[in-house]
């Protein structure tokens, strides 16, 4: 604290919090959101909050900005922005400092840009309100803003509209919108968790260069250490509601004082940390012999079929009975696809997909259904794989219900309390609604429901991704142990190259539809041969403090 | 007894939810939603209200003959209670309860002088020797007696049932307390004790044209209402329904058959077809003169038919929004799952559609039950409506437009009209909103 304390007299602070607190009121209840929270921010310095979902980080920026719904009761000693008390400051200021003064980007650029408007028309609307400058000064701002922030040839594309960038870009263009009233702090909310690895490295790299030309503070908001490492100078980690721990990155990172930070740190998945054997052998459960999914392109009057889009493109793959396969590449590579491929849940499939000698693909009526039993899955988002007019019970029981009509109903219910424990979850959950249970619990019942027809494989379509680290860290043991017990094989599909090297046997990457590269894991997070692998391990934030 | 072919459908119904509610009496997940209603105070004052509606829609359906009574000779169990209501009518227009004519006439007096103004009424405030003085004192005393008849009334039964309860119990002592439900009956019995006694002296909303009582026709409409609101709905539910989960769920060439059918029907305008069908129906009626004993019959055919045309032209909305939201649940995790787990596409639209798209189904159920009593006095007004002699809100709404432009206002029919429908639509809305609520699950969390 002490030394602290010292940097913070030497240089100046742009924003000081003391004893925020920030209160929702609902229906029955107050929650304590944000409970009594104080840092410093200072002058032209990368500040991180981290903590998991839930923890208040968005909250207390929001409550900085004056931004919170009207349910939400926020008190505190001061939070000294410059010279000015955010808290007393009226609406009229507190609009000239919104913006022009703070700026803040959020997760998703997809929803903060309006699409019906061109991206200059919503950049020059920022410089507008804050500056007096006529049409062709403007134009020329969004200009430099715009080659600022590395959007490719802005003269041609000002008047593009934000369907037509990609999401990294829409970023870069929500960061050039929030530059556009030259602010001295900038809040970044989760600025890359809804992008893909490389592309958030360019995106942190993006934002640290134009920190360092403008000169201004930026204040990162993430849960994801790795990240927070890499980019900032000082860190605070916040935990239901309160800041546990505050430290300078290199101390926090190498000397964590906090529990809590230190059940974070060891929660992390590293790269590092690969269990795997040099050779993967056994027998083989699947084989996917080149394996294509085209989806036809439909265009004009009549809706005729223009072209096909390959999806997935002539893919070999084969799962060995007991070991993982896992399968990376970023959004959009065909990575569902192919599962769903496998799965017969979608059409047009070409080629072979072989289990146990027999051909599957194209598996139709009865045979299908009692091939169903074999191949599970387990999704990314816990929240809309549950019918939540359903009860747990029920859920669970879905798949004994059709596959095994012949187990009575009081024998499904002592099946379903049998498979709640081996979760990890207690009996009486059958009797609940999936809303009642957190986001790991919720995978934790997803996992119960799939085991339930005891399968041989489990695609686990990133099932890891939408939940917090310490969570995230509890299911992949879940897997691991239940892979044990049953013997079963995992494709586990995932962007995230760190949780690879926990659980996975074999490595496949996935690029446009194709594999470019395919082995045991240990060899390709070690020796990678591709030029595309080896950028994927590249762009993978790794606690880096030297 | 005479069995019209609507009183045969609303009963059929009835006993269609009793039976169904006998049957799912112990169904477990039903519990917990039940007794969420049953906490909701604005749901319970809705229910009841609503309660006393389908009563006395319930008693007006059930008709038998009665030789020199009325034209058709047909009345309802509803006219039997109110014999004086529909017998004792003035000769025309009167204020609610006023004494006297809405409009001048020559008026003989004992002496044989005649003279012009404003005479007095046969049956309304007909016991007042100088209603000028009498009558506000009069309403009052009428009030408070049939109030009190009706609190009477409550009281002995409450206290007969405590009574029993304490008798049960083997306790000396009587607990009456009524709980909230039962203060709600308490209100609406003791109101309802007031109406009638005051509805004997005067006509407590005013007489219509030929001299009819309006409180009467406002009641007889409440069948109406509820049938064109209720049957139309059985109609039209379940096409919508079907075809709509049919089409998001299948897609394909099912989903361009269904699509293809409500865009075409769509395009038709619906009046068209309505007056084309229920012209069709007068034909017929006018070629089979021997089906067509009596005029309640002929006017229950037609409602009935406005029933069937309205059902099948008013299906397409709600199939279009239950298309476009299946086709959205179709990609949800949890249909995905259940393919995989090998549930039958019977199965996922039974388990997994049909209950998530139930809250659009009741929302626009009780929208379109309102715009069905609404629609039936638009169609009134050109005159392929219900038949003229069936009462109904529209047919009063519809006669309005006169009364409204003559010197002075007619006012009362319209105002009587628009307070009871008014009232139906809100607790019928207030209802389904209770109902919604209940049953979505993730509603419950602060249990």
């Amino acid at each position: 604290m002490l030394l602290i304390q010292g940097v913070t007299n030497m240089t100046k602070r742009v924003l000081s919090v003391q004893g925020l607190s920030v209160q929702f009121q609902t229906d029955s209840e107050k929650v304590l959101v944000v409970d009594d929270i104080s840092f410093d921010i200072l002058e032209s310095e990368t500040f991180g909050l981290v903590g998991e979902s839930g923890s208040g980080k968005s909250v207390s920026a929001l409550a900085i900005l004056r931004l919170l719904p009207r349910s939400a009761k926020m008190s505190g000693k001061h939070v000294f922005f410059k010279e000015q008390d955010l808290l007393t400051l009226p609406e009229m200021n507190m609009c000239q400092i919104r913006g022009r003064r703070i700026a803040m980007i959020f997760q998703d650029p997809m929803i903060a840009l309006n699409p019906v408007k061109s991206i200059g028309h919503q950049i020059s609307e920022v410089i507008k309100i804050h500056f007096e400058l006529s049409p062709s000064e403007i134009k020329s701002r969004v200009l430099t803003l715009l080659r600022q922030v590395e959007i490719p040839s802005p003269e041609s594309r000002i008047d593009d509209y934000p369907h037509q960038f990609s999401g990294g870009q829409l970023q870069r263009i929500m960061i050039a919108a929030a530059l556009a009233g030259e602010p001295d702090l900038l809040i970044a909310d989760e600025p890359t968790t809804a992008l893909d690895v490389t592309i958030q490295a360019q995106i942190l790299t993006l934002l640290k260069s134009i920190q360092r030309q403008v000169g201004m503070s930026l204040w990162l908001i993430s849960h994801d250490l790795a990240l927070v490492s890499s980019m900032v100078d000082r860190v605070a980690v916040m935990r239901k509601g309160r800041i546990v721990e505050v430290a300078e990155t290199r101390q926090l990172f190498n000397y964590p004082e906090h529990a809590y930070t230190q059940k974070l740190l060891a929660a992390l998945p590293s790269i590092d940390s690969c269990r795997a054997e040099a050779n993967v052998t056994g027998d083989i459960l699947l084989e996917l012999k080149s394996m294509s999914i085209s989806y036809p392109v439909r265009k004009g009057f009549f809706n005729r079929i223009v072209s096909h889009h390959q999806a997935v493109d002539g893919v070999n793959l084969t799962i060995h009975a007991g070991k993982t396969l896992a399968l990376v590449g970023e959004s959009g590579c065909g990575k569902t696809t192919l599962a769903k491929g496998l799965l017969n849940l979608i059409e047009n499939v070409d080629g072979q997909i072989i289990w146990a000698g027999q051909n599957i693909n194209g598996l139709q009526g009865e045979p299908l259904r009692q091939m169903r039993s074999n191949i599970q899955i387990i999704f990314q988002d816990p929240f809309s794989s549950m019918n939540p007019r359903m009860l747990v019970g029920q859920i669970i029981g879905e798949g004994l219900r059709s596959l095994h009509p012949e187990i009575s109903s009081q024998q499904r219910k002592v099946e379903v309390a049998t498979l709640l424990q081996q979760v990890g979850l207690p009996a009486e959950c059958a009797m609940r609604y999936p809303h009642e249970f957190s986001g790991g619990q919720r995978q934790r019942i997803c996992i119960a429901r799939a085991l339930a027809v005891r399968p041989k494989l489990i695609i686990c379509d990133e099932p890891t991704s939408a939940l917090d680290v310490s969570v995230q860290e509890k299911i992949i043991l879940l897997l691991k142990s239940l892979q044990q017990q049953y013997g079963m094989s995992y494709l586990f599909i995932t962007h995230d190259l760190a949780v690879v090297s926990e659980i996975a046997d074999e490595l496949a990457v996935m690029y446009e539809g194709k594999i470019v590269e395919y082995g045991p894991v240990y060899q390709l997070l070690n020796d990678p041969r591709q030029p595309y692998t080896q950028q994927l391990l590249k762009a993978v934030p790794k606690i880096s403090v030297d | 007894m005479i069995i019209l072919w609507t009183d045969a459908l609303i009963y059929l119904l009835l006993t269609t939810a009793m039976v169904s509610g006998f049957f799912l009496r112990n169904y477990e997940g039903l519990k917990r939603p039940l007794n969420k209603i049953a906490t909701n105070k604005s749901a319970m004052v809705s229910m009841i209200i609503l309660v006393f509606f389908i009563a006395i829609g319930l008693l007006d359906s059930l008709h038998f003959k009665a030789e020199g009574q009325r034209a058709s000779g047909v009345i309802s169990v509803l006219d039997y209670c109110t014999q004086p209501l529909w017998q004792q009518t003035e000769k025309t227009y009167s204020a609610p309860f006023s004494a006297y004519l809405y409009s001048k006439a020559y008026i003989t007096q004992a002496d044989g002088y005649q003279s012009w103004g404003f005479p007095r009424l046969k049956f309304g405030g007909s016991h007042l020797l100088n209603p000028e003085t009498e009558k506000t004192a009069d309403v009052l005393i009428k009030l408070i007696v049939g109030l009190s008849k009706g609190f009477i009334f409550c009281l002995s039964w409450v206290g007969l049932r405590a009574l029993y309860v304490a008798k049960k119990a083997g306790q000396s002592r009587l607990h009456v307390r009524p709980g909230f439900v039962g203060t709600t009956i308490i209100v609406v019995v003791v109101g309802l004790s007031g109406i009638i006694e005051l509805s004997t002296y005067y006509h407590i909303l005013g007489t219509d044209k030929v001299g009819e009582d309006v409180f009467y026709q406002t009641i007889k409409s409440i069948r109406t209402g509820l049938v064109i609101g209720s049957l139309t709905t059985f109609i039209m539910l379940p096409l919508a329904v079907v075809f709509g989960i049919l089409a998001g769920f299948y897609r394909g060439w099912v989903d361009d058959l269904i699509q293809y059918c409500y865009t075409t029907l769509n395009s038709i305008p619906s009046v068209l077809l309505i007056a084309a069908s229920i012209l069709m129906v007068q034909i017929y009626m006018v070629n089979h003169p021997e089906l067509f004993t009596n005029l309640e019959s002929r006017a229950d055919l037609r409602l009935l038919f406005l029933c069937l045309i309205l059902g099948v032209t008013s299906w397409t909305g709600l199939c279009r929004m239950l298309r476009a939201e299946t086709l959205k649940l179709r990609e949800m995790g949890y249909v995905q799952a259940a393919k995989v787990l090998g549930v039958r596409p019977i199965g996922i639209l039974f388990q997994h559609i049909l209950p998530n798209v139930m809250h659009i189904i009741l929302i626009s159920v009780v929208l379109d039950f309102s715009a069905l009593v609404l629609a039936e006095a638009v169609l009134s007004y050109i005159n392929v409506g219900v038949d003229p002699s069936t009462y109904s809100w529209g047919n009063m709404i519809n006669g309005a437009r006169l009364e409204m432009a003559r010197e002075p206002v007619v006012w009362w029919p319209l105002i009587a009209a628009f307070v009871f429908m008014f009232i139906l639509v809100l607790t019928a809305n207030l209802f389904a909103d209770a109902v919604r609520d209940a049953f979505d699950p993730r509603r419950n969390q602060h249990d």
